[in-house]
């Protein structure tokens, strides 16, 4: 077995156990940190498969950015310890049925294309990685310029959002 | 692998290690020494010659220090967060090349532990990881004040690092790299921050907000939330927060020395001489390159940039809260989009037309700053700012 199967295994298990444990503490905090490492776990993943800027963007939009703002407003509310509220009557069921779904369509995914798989060449890894970001940018400003713009369209509504629901009318008391 | 490989990482990472450990002990007896200059005193010269052994004596005192835990403290987080501060100040500067390649024992040594192609990134990356220690510190002691310190720190440095980011980019552009070893070769005929001196300041705003040093340490206001994120802690767990800070004071201006300020090279008007670290010295029939040169043009040009930092602190007041959103976000941040257009259009000029229009890029981007800090200026004149 080389070592980059048994860091993979080893790394698969840290992650999955983060998850795991993301979803069962019950501090709001912990569960945060969960998150980060397996955010992190992840970000060695995408190096392992050759691609150091995806893993290094990982590290430092996911846990150094969204995560540092999930707990900030996590500490700011003090929801580290909410009491387990009232729960939808149809939420449970609704979560489990999707659930279902979304595993289906991983496990047909998986074995439609276990062949393609196989066939897949671990990319070499770029000596001049400015070369490769270049490459990067042009893909994500010409083929794939309509999702980009959409999703800046959508972060951007998300943000105005937020500060029209926080923004205080002349006169309204604070 | 080679076991020869393994054994050079390992002494890199110590001497690396120990390097800033001490750093950290003389920077403090710098920075009082320095700060008692600025103010007409004398500073610690009692212990050894002249102060010299003070860290020594201070490290003492912290180790045999009592160490209190809050009976209310999160107790693992609470052990944790020092750690967490101290790691990611020792492990950025794993990237950072402190000199050229040397030729012993029948191979090529680099001096840097790591010499990756997505250095920049790594620096980012790392930077970003680096808040949660004091944030989680906050939290975990369960203290309002504590809490106050960890809330302002992380959206300070979540502010601050956009900033940073940009800054980076200049220094990628104009080094078409991201490994900092080409991107300090790079400089060998021109200083970036001759190119884009602009960018060498907001890099370096940026940083001090981003190691909450003086002018920018609203985590820490005494004056207004007791000590902040560290209130609650004593002995050597304290000692933690207060090495991390030193090492990535150290750490910071390694950084910007490398990016902007030429790195582990010379002036570049001396690469030809004698005192260039590419150079080969003769002594009678035995000769060596210069490549213990470059530690030293790292040590002192670090030196400089730690006295400057001291020197910032001696001199203004802190900046309040507001204001410090304020000049992140609405001054900084599009003053670093303006310069990473104006070095970008530059660079492509001097590709395209004529190589003397690089020089287009300082002019017009200190036009811009000297326009931003006038725009500053005017507002802060006004009375319904404040």
């Amino acid at each position: 077995m080389s070592v980059d199967l048994i860091l993979f295994f080893v790394l698969a298990l840290v992650a999955v156990a983060a998850a795991i444990g993301m979803l069962l503490s019950q501090n709001a905090v912990y569960s945060a940190l969960f998150l980060v490492i397996n955010f992190a776990t992840v970000a060695v993943f995408y190096l392992l498969l050759g691609a150091p800027f995806i893993a290094m963007a990982q590290i430092t939009v996911y846990a150094g950015a969204i995560m540092v703002l999930f707990l900030f407003v996590i500490m700011l509310l003090g929801a580290e310890k909410l009491a387990p509220g009232k729960v939808l009557p149809y939420q449970r069921p609704l979560a489990i049925g999707l659930a279902v779904l979304l595993v289906a369509e991983a496990a047909y995914l998986l074995l439609s294309r276990v062949q393609s798989v196989a066939a897949i060449v671990t990319p070499t890894v770029e000596t001049n990685t400015v070369e490769e970001i270049r490459r990067l940018g042009m893909a994500l400003f010409s083929d794939y310029l309509l999702p980009f713009e959409v999703t800046s369209v959508v972060l951007l509504v998300a943000m105005v959002g937020a500060i029209v629901l926080t923004i205080r009318e002349k006169g309204e008391q604070g | 692998m080679d076991w020869t490989l393994w054994l050079e990482w390992a002494i890199k990472s110590l001497i690396l290690i120990f390097t800033l450990l001490i750093g950290f002990g003389y920077l403090t007896y710098y920075e009082r020494r320095f700060l008692a200059l600025l103010q007409s005193r004398l500073g610690p010269n009692r212990a050894g010659p002249q102060g010299l052994m003070q860290w020594m004596a201070d490290a003492v005192k912290l180790i045999f220090k009592e160490e209190l835990t809050p009976a209310s403290a999160y107790k693992l987080v609470f052990f944790l967060a020092p750690v967490l501060t101290m790691v990611p100040s020792i492990v950025i500067a794993a990237v950072i090349p402190w000199g050229p390649p040397i030729e012993m024992f029948g191979r090529t040594i680099t001096q840097s532990v790591a010499d990756i192609n997505v250095g920049v990134l790594f620096l980012m990356s790392i930077a970003s990881i680096a808040v949660y220690g004091i944030v989680l510190a906050g939290w975990s002691s369960n203290n309002k004040y504590a809490m106050m310190g960890g809330l302002r720190s992380s959206a300070q440095m979540i502010s601050y690092e956009l900033t940073l980011g940009l800054a980076f980019v200049v220094a990628i552009l104009l080094g078409n790299s991201m490994s900092l070893v080409e991107i300090v070769e790079a400089q060998k005929d021109m200083w970036f921050v001759a190119v884009q001196p602009l960018g060498a300041i907001i890099l370096w705003i940026a940083t001090v907000a981003e190691v909450n040093r003086h002018p920018f340490d609203m985590p820490e206001a005494e004056q207004e939330i007791v000590a902040g994120y560290h209130t609650e802690y004593s002995g050597m767990k304290f000692a933690l927060f207060f090495m991390a800070e030193y090492q990535k004071m150290i750490v910071v201006s390694a950084i910007l020395v490398t990016l902007f300020f030429g790195g582990y090279r010379e002036f570049w008007f001396l690469k030809d001489t004698f005192l260039s670290v590419d150079a080969v010295w003769r002594i009678g029939s035995w000769q060596t390159s210069a490549w213990f040169l470059g530690p030293i043009y790292m040590f002192f040009k670090i030196a400089f940039f730690l006295g400057v930092m001291i020197w910032v602190r001696a001199s203004w007041p802190r900046i309040r809260y507001h204001r410090l959103m304020d000049f992140g976000w609405k001054v900084l941040l599009p003053l670093a989009v303006v310069m990473v257009f104006i070095t970008a259009v530059g660079i492509l000029l001097a590709q395209e037309v004529h190589p003397l229009l690089i020089w287009l890029s300082p002019i017009l981007s200190l036009l811009a700053g000297w326009f931003a800090s006038l725009m500053v200026d005017r507002s802060l004149r006004r009375k319904a700012y404040a």
